[in-house]
């Protein structure tokens, strides 16, 4: 393409599919304790 | 829905249900205004009257690239995660902060805890507490695996012996009940020594380290009870220990407030003093007090995230190895769509446990006793509250329903919500605001670097 350079296979819909499991780290205590960007945390799958 | 902006050079197009980041040219930047979730082939009209400057091929080409992701499902995708909002209502307890002291060493000018007594008595946790509540923990984490504890005061170091019983009676448990155990610790460093530096390295998943940055900045705000700066008691100690850690996960964690709007500063010091892993996080604290963040801090603020990611991008492009946890986004492994309806999963999946072993949603609820939801000693648990923390979700946050960040800040810290605003589901503007911009800087890092 042109115009557009797409940066990721866009995946939300799919995770919702298949997530849930739960394994992932729940709270904001390791890194910063007043805040959550959820956007960094590891999925465990 | 989608959200546009530009930074740094770079156009961004993030398509908010789907996920997709789009990097685009000035034209599509602008043409993408006339789209919407019932695009068709059609360039309409009025495109080209507002395009006119651009020739009619240009725009029919970059409206055929728009048409053509749309219908990949990555553009205008539509929002279909609300029937998710439920599944976790009677998720299992899998994550605790364990309040080892309500006592410090340092009296920070900003700390939220009360210098570390958080608002009673001083105290520490005894290591029967902190073994009901390993057992509470195991009991209640029904069906996972993983199960996080963070050593947190107060200063944990203060009660290292009993931090040590802990993470051993943990252990002894992890085979009978399928169980593994990531312990992390919350430390200021003053009482590090080698002999806590090897049983940190050893058995902590992360340990986090509060220094402010540069000695003048770290010594305004962390304070020994005498009034002295910690920074040069502390920095041997943390160097120490993050040169026998290995690749095991830390973070060096500051906290940023209005003296130190300059705080790529403190990030560059900290790096240059052998720092790779680092956080800082603007202070917690009453708008009354003097170097509280304000409102017409923000452009400063704003200006300053740039600043620092422009030259994290300059150092990752130099092949230098460093992170800064704020602007650390997976654009396509991060976590499920169920995981970003409800962020920290404070006093759901997240509890605090105090040392007198009362439980509460989270560590900056303690204290706060029309939170508290039971205690360790007579067996209480009250699983109204938990079900109320589940049932907060970006869905029924009003704020968040409108707000493009919704799948990445996951609707704020519920704390804070209820403090500023009253209300756990009222999130607090002005860290919507630092938290937008520093999802902006994060995804023009990822364009940045693809490039
Ligand atoms: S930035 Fe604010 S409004 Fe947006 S999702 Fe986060 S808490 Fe909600
Ligand atoms: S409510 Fe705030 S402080 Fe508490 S766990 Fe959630 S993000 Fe962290």
């Amino acid at each position: 393409m042109k115009h557009i350079k797409t940066l990721n296979n866009a995946n939300l819909k799919e995770s919702a599919v298949k997530g849930g499991c739960g394994e992932c780290q729940a709270s904001c205590q390791s890194a910063c304790k007043t805040s959550c960007t959820v956007a960094n945390q590891k999925c465990e799958k | 829905m989608i959200h546009k902006f530009s930074l740094n050079g770079y156009n961004i197009i993030l398509d908010v249900y789907s996920g997709a980041v789009h990097v685009v040219d000035d034209l599509t930047f602008r043409l993408v205004d006339f789209t919407d979730e019932n695009m068709t082939p059609q360039v309409p009209a009025k495109a080209y009257d507002a395009l006119s400057e651009y020739s009619a091929e240009d725009i029919d080409s970059a409206y055929a690239e728009l048409f053509e992701i749309f219908n990949r499902g990555q553009l205008h995708a539509a929002d279909d995660y609300e029937k998710f909002a439920d599944m976790m209502i009677n998720a299992s307890v899998k994550s605790m902060c364990l309040n080892i002291s309500h006592d410090c060493n340092l009296a920070c000018e900003y700390c939220f805890a009360s210098k570390g007594g958080f608002g009673g008595e001083r105290c520490l946790m005894s290591g029967e507490t902190a073994r009901k509540a390993i057992d509470f923990l195991i009991e209640r984490s029904v069906g996972r695996r993983n199960l996080e504890v963070d050593f947190f005061g107060g200063e944990p170091l203060m009660n290292f012996d009993v931090v040590r019983k802990t993470v051993e009676y943990a252990r002894s448990k992890e085979a009978e009940y399928g169980k593994n155990f990531r312990f992390t610790i919350t430390t200021n460093g003053l009482l590090l020594d080698d002999d806590k530096i090897d049983f940190i390295n050893r058995e902590m998943h992360n340990c986090v380290l509060s220094i402010d940055g540069r000695r003048e900045v770290n010594d305004r705000l962390r304070l020994d009870w005498g009034g002295k700066g910690c920074h040069d008691r502390i920095l041997p100690k943390f160097k120490k220990l993050v040169a026998l850690r290995g690749d095991k996960d830390y973070y060096a964690r500051a906290t940023y407030t209005r003296y130190n709007l300059d705080f790529t500063n403190d990030i560059m010091y900290l790096y240059e003093q052998g720092f790779d892993q680092l956080s800082e996080e603007p202070v917690v604290s009453d708008p009354k007090l003097d170097f509280s963040i304000q409102e017409s801090d923000l452009p400063r603020i704003f200006e300053e995230y740039e600043t620092l990611a422009k030259k994290l991008i300059e150092m990752k492009k130099a092949g230098e190895r460093i992170n800064f946890f704020h602007f650390m986004i997976d654009l396509d492994q991060g976590p499920c769509a169920i995981r970003r309806l409800r962020g920290c999963s404070c006093g759901n999946e997240y509890v605090a446990v105090t040392p007198q072993g009362d439980i509460f949603p989270c560590h900056q609820f303690v204290g706060h006793d029309e939170w508290k939801m039971g205690n360790l000693n007579d067996g209480t648990f009250n699983t109204d509250i938990k079900k109320k923390f589940a049932r907060t979700t970006i869905y029924n946050k009003r704020k968040c329903r409108e707000c493009w960040a919704r799948f990445y800040c996951s609707g704020g810290c519920n704390a804070i919500n209820n403090e500023k605003n009253g209300s756990i589901l009222e999130p607090y503007g002005l860290y919507c605001e630092m938290e937008k911009k520093r999802l902006e800087c994060a995804i023009m890092m990822q364009a940045a670097l693809a490039d």
